[in-house]
């Protein structure tokens, strides 16, 4: 097993593409070492991106946000403008785990390891989130959702390394906000969770809206349905109601050790109600 | 030896103290050696082999392509470990538990060991060993295996216990039966009657320490072991026992113990650490992953549980039954047994009856965790106590105190008590700030009562008076609780010096006579009585020295605070003589100063206690909350306050724990889906609040100080108080532990008659 640390992201993809065996990428090493621990990965090579110029840092631009693949999920908590900005993708990176992990990990990583489970990813599929992908034919996005294909799968081709994740400054009068079930109160993954995004008009009527839901399919879900059942609508009983009834219809959820089937149905509307409620108060609606 | 260790009131002065424990600093640090601190020259690492198979006969192990590969130095398998065991079917029992004879009976069981020079290596080499099984129908329910259909596991066993021996094996090992009095004729007389059926599911103690040890065998025959344990003495008898070994030339020495909690009373790895040393004429490490920890050790049984009780208008419990089903894993057990004597402990019953059975099913062996069985026994009495209670229209607490077992009660196990605990604990709990406190919406309130037997046994210490006046105390007891801040403040009470003059260490297995493993929560009870024995023992020949050095016949010496004090007028003039200076003086008045002490620690006191809890429950996700705990537990006379509170808040938080979330999950497979901390939900910090204790002193008869034991009773009531406390906040009884957010919302949906939203 070889582990480099470059310098550069040509370098990286270079690496990475012209290794002949398995190779993984290195951020915060959260799921990867544990993978590798548990003796179901044994990559050839490593290639550590922790040392890639600027890819620690989380950048402003008067179109957004750059958060480097490389910054750690504390990192984005100490951000004020991106908690002021985007407070329900802050509060799933700050989910994450516990203190410890929050100091290493990343949403990259969450993205890449595609777990249906992932915190990160349900929040930034509802803040419509883009990808920034560095490989060897360039660079090119895609949105957030189209990254995880399946349970530990993803789109990216050989080569290719996510370089940051891309978030709009917010719009006014929108909101956002993340919301999980897990049985303890900290160190568990998520049950079932829903992200909310949204944005009002003047007089406080959804203008659009994003839902997605995690834990409930073999990917992220984005509930386009959900948000028809918010749009045009102040958030009145009805329109909750109704957004529940779609969410928990929406899920193709499984028995396992952590769920039922009708528990993560039932509460994959619960969650989607009361993380619309609390997008809708960020908005500034009353 | 002429001990007496009846009861007698006296005022203290060290005992009831709180200082430090002498363990503390060097835990806090990271310098406590734990079990896989130790470490030796040349010593290989030793890795097992385990059955992914929840049932299956082995054909055939070929061990030929592990033993080549370079760095391997011994490959083991059940034909390394011979039966030595002499029909002794226990031994035997655990010995085809450490390595799989015929059958692997669980998803977990070990087939195989390497040693090897590295962990690398050690896993390559078991991927090399080819294990050709027979895969064979299984079973992992205990109401399942119980059925005529069920595959057996064992088809020499036949149910012991029944009037006639039954033609047919079975997966039942065992009925056993106790009670008194006519229960048709009680239920006869009741006015009300609940009757109901309980699940439990199977738990680990979830200690954080995983076994560990280190081998070493010479080629003389004699060996050492280093391991964590609850007693070494108990694992030097076994481990010499499956290998053939004597026993003295067996040394044993105990580590710190990082959690145990009845888990680590049981050989599993070190027997085949041994063994493995044995073969490779090198020290041997062995060092159990969590994965491991929680496929192939502890666990406590699933039950299944059926109560049956009377009670007329005015409280008055006329009659009580129990049928208790409890897994035992592969091998025989009597967990339901202990379950059964349990189950209405509490209570002062005219009518009453409990059956239990021990049932064989494809999982790890039972192993005893804290109060070993009588949390899910009393889950379910406590439960429908408390239904009960409700029907009749009585505050759950009066009716309690109105059945609630007395001095001079014949136990429904067997027993007349003497003086307990019971009543007092329910009366203190009713007059807690915490029964009256408000609650708020969707929140409830619930209360238990639990019961525990303690033990007492053999036990032997010493006490060794240095010439500098300094105490050390050697104990046989594994410290797993603060025990040698314990029996450091009973020798300074006795010798009547400070507590910082004493140093209490657990000796290894060469240098003390047996004793018995810290168990039953005898620790600091049985050694406490060792101690005050040594300790007087020791305060002879300090007198004695004492007349010597005044040349004054030693019955005019006593001992007071420390000193020994020459007795009457004649010596009016006589300055008394400090520990200090007749230890100082020692080398000319006769040599060292040492107090010894075995005993068989008998009457061990009955404990009880009452808990109680306030649980707010979401009713849209079934989550719960713990908001408030309290516990109530009579300790006789608690040595070193701190630490009982300790026993008191832990016991709580394992309860607590193993009611609403922590669960063995089998697939249909018969594979453990949730071997590792993240699946297994022990509560993290921020899942308990503050949990509060009220520490009792009803003095135990049977112990100088009163003193009872004090470990285990904390978890036998939660399992029932929460229990009782989520069924008043949801609306609804639960029936089934562990409450997980999906099992309350099913239960809350399926009492609102409505249907899971589509
Ligand atoms: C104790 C513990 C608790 C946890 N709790 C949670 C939790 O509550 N919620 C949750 O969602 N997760 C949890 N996780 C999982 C994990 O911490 C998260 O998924 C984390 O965000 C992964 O980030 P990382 O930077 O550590 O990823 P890594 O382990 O470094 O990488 C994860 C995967 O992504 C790939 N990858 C990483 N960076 C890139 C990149 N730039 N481009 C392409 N591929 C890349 C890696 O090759 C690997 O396959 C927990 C893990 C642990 C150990």
């Amino acid at each position: 097993m070889r582990y480099i640390r470059p310098l550069s992201m040509e370098d990286a993809v270079g690496q990475l593409a012209s290794s002949p065996g398995t190779a993984a990428i290195l951020a915060g090493g959260s799921d990867l070492l544990v993978r590798m621990k548990g003796g179901f990965i044994e990559p050839d090579l490593i290639v550590d991106i922790k040392a890639i110029d600027g890819l620690g840092e989380i950048r402003e631009t008067a179109e957004g946000f750059i958060i480097g693949a490389a910054v750690s999920c504390a990192l984005m908590g100490e951000s004020a403008a991106l908690k002021r900005e985007w407070p329900g993708v802050v509060e799933a990176a700050k989910l994450i785990g516990s203190k410890q992990v929050q100091g290493r990990c990343t949403i990259v990583g969450n993205l890449c390891n595609a777990s249906p489970a992932a915190d990160s990813v349900p929040a930034l599929v509802a803040a419509g989130a883009m990808a920034l992908i560095a490989g060897p034919g360039g660079r090119r996005t895609a949105a957030v959702e189209a990254v995880p294909t399946g349970p530990g799968k993803t789109s990216l081709a050989k080569g290719e390394i996510i370089e940051a994740i891309l978030l709009d400054r917010r719009a006014p009068r929108s909101g956002d906000a993340y919301l999980r079930f897990i049985p303890r109160t900290e160190m568990d993954i998520a049950v079932v969770s829903a992200g909310v995004n949204l944005t009002l008009d003047e007089q406080g009527v959804v203008k659009s809206a994003r839902v997605a839901l995690g834990a409930v399919a073999p990917t992220v879900l984005l509930v386009e349905e959900a948000a028809e059942a918010l749009i045009g609508r102040k958030l009145d009983e009805a329109a909750l109601e109704r957004l529940a009834k779609v969410c928990s219809g929406a899920c193709r959820p499984i028995d396992d050790k952590r769920g039922t089937v009708e528990f993560r149905r039932k509460v994959a509307g619960v969650l989607a109600r009361r993380a619309a409620t609390t997008a809708y108060a960020r908005a500034g609606g009353k | 030896m002429n001990f007496d260790p009846r009861y007698s009131g006296r005022n203290f002065t060290s005992v009831g103290t709180r200082p430090l424990r002498p363990d503390g600093v060097d835990k806090v640090t990271g310098r406590a050696r734990y079990g896989a601190d130790f470490n030796m020259a040349g010593q290989l690492v030793g890795r097992v082999l385990r059955s992914p198979h929840a049932h299956a006969t082995i054909r055939r192990i070929d061990t030929s392509k592990a033993e080549k590969l370079a760095g391997v130095k011994a490959v083991i398998t059940a034909a390394d470990l011979p039966d030595l065991t002499d029909g002794d079917a226990a031994m035997y029992d655990i010995l085809d538990n450490c390595m799989a004879r015929e059958k692997a009976l669980y998803d977990g069981h070990a087939v195989a060991a390497v040693a090897a020079v590295d962990a690398r290596t050690a896993r390559q080499a078991l991927k090399l060993i080819e294990v050709d099984y027979e895969v064979l129908p299984h079973v992992t329910d205990v109401d399942e295996a119980m059925k005529h259909t069920a595959p057996l596991l064992n088809d020499a066993i036949f149910t012991e216990g029944l009037e006639e021996k039954p033609a047919k094996p079975s997966n039942v090992t065992k009925r056993t039966q106790f009670g008194h009095g006519d229960i048709h004729e009680g239920f006869g007389r009741a006015d009300f009657v609940v009757e109901r059926s309980f699940k439990t599911e199977q738990t680990h103690q979830g200690y954080i320490e995983p076994h560990a040890c280190v081998a070493n065998v010479s080629s003389d025959g004699t060996a050492d072991l280093w391991v964590c344990t609850q007693g070494h003495f108990v694992y030097r008898q076994h481990c010499a026992q499956l290998l053939g070994m004597e026993a003295s030339k067996l040394r044993v020495t105990s580590s710190e113990i990082g959690g145990g909690f009845g888990g680590k009373t049981h050989v599993w790895a070190e027997p085949v650490a041994l063994a493995l040393s044995r073969k490779a004429g090198r020290p041997v490490k062995l060092v159990m992953t969590r994965d491991e920890v929680f496929r192939a050790s502890g666990p406590t049984s699933a039950t299944s549980i059926d109560v049956r009780i009377g009670a007329r208008k005015d409280g008055t419990i006329t009659a009580a039954e129990a049928t208790l089903r409890y897994s035992c894993g592969p091998y025989a057990g009597m967990w339901a047994e202990i379950g059964a004597m349990t189950a209405f402990a509490c209570y002062r019953l005219e009518n009453v009856r409990t059956v239990g059975y021990e049932v064989l099913v494809n999982r790890p062996k039972t192993a005893a965790y804290r109060a070993p069985s009588a949390p899910m026994a009393a889950f379910a009495v406590e439960s429908a106590i408390d239904e009960l209670a409700k029907e009749i229209g009585m505050d759950p607490v009066e009716f309690r105190i109105r059945n609630a077992a007395q001095e001079g009660t014949r136990s429904s196990y067997g027993p007349v008590y003497g003086p307990i605990g019971i009543g007092p604990t329910l009366e203190a709990a009713k007059n807690h700030p915490h029964m009256k406190a408000p609650l708020g919406k969707n929140q409830g309130r619930g209360m238990a009562c639990g019961f525990w037997f303690n033990f007492g046994g053999q036990t032997c210490t010493d006490l060794n008076i240095g010439m500098d006046g300094s105490v050390s105390l050697a104990v046989g007891t594994v410290d797993v609780g603060g025990s040698r801040a314990s029996l450091s403040l009973v020798a300074a009470e006795e010798l009547g010096i400070a507590y910082e003059q004493v140093k209490a260490v657990v000796a290894d297995t060469s240098s003390l006579g047996y004793n018995d493993m810290t168990d039953g929560s005898r620790g600091t009870f049985s050694s406490s009585m060792a101690t005050i024995s040594a300790a007087r023992n020791a305060i002879k020949i300090l007198r004695e020295r004492a007349a010597q050095m005044w040349d004054i016949p030693i019955d005019d010496v006593v001992w007071e605070k420390g000193h020994a004090i020459a007795k009457g007028e004649k010596y009016g003039n006589l300055a008394a003589l400090s520990l200090r200076e007749i230890a100082a003086a020692s080398g000319k008045t006769g040599g060292p100063i040492a107090g010894h002490s075995e005993l068989v620690a008998d009457g061990a006191g009955v404990s009880f206690a009452t808990h109680i809890c306030d649980i707010e429950v979401d009713p849209e996700t079934g989550a719960t909350r713990v908001l408030r705990y309290t516990v109530v537990q009579d300790a006789g006379k608690a040595v070193h306050p701190t630490y009982v509170e300790g026993q008191y808040q832990g016991g709580a938080a394992q309860g607590i724990g193993w009611a609403l979330n922590e669960e063995y999950v089998y697939g249909k497979d018969g594979r453990l889906q949730n071997p590792g901390f993240l699946d297994y939900r022990i509560p993290v910090c921020s899942d308990l609040p503050m949990i509060d204790t009220q520490i009792l002193e009803i003095p135990n008869p049977n112990h100088p100080y009163g003193v009872r034991g004090v470990g285990e009773t904390s978890i036998v009531p939660p399992l029932a108080a929460i229990a009782n406390a989520v069924s008043n906040a949801a609306g609804v009884r639960m029936t089934h532990i562990p409450m997980s957010p999906p099992r309350i919302l099913a239960a809350i949906e399926a009492e609102r008659g409505g249907r899971w939203s589509k």
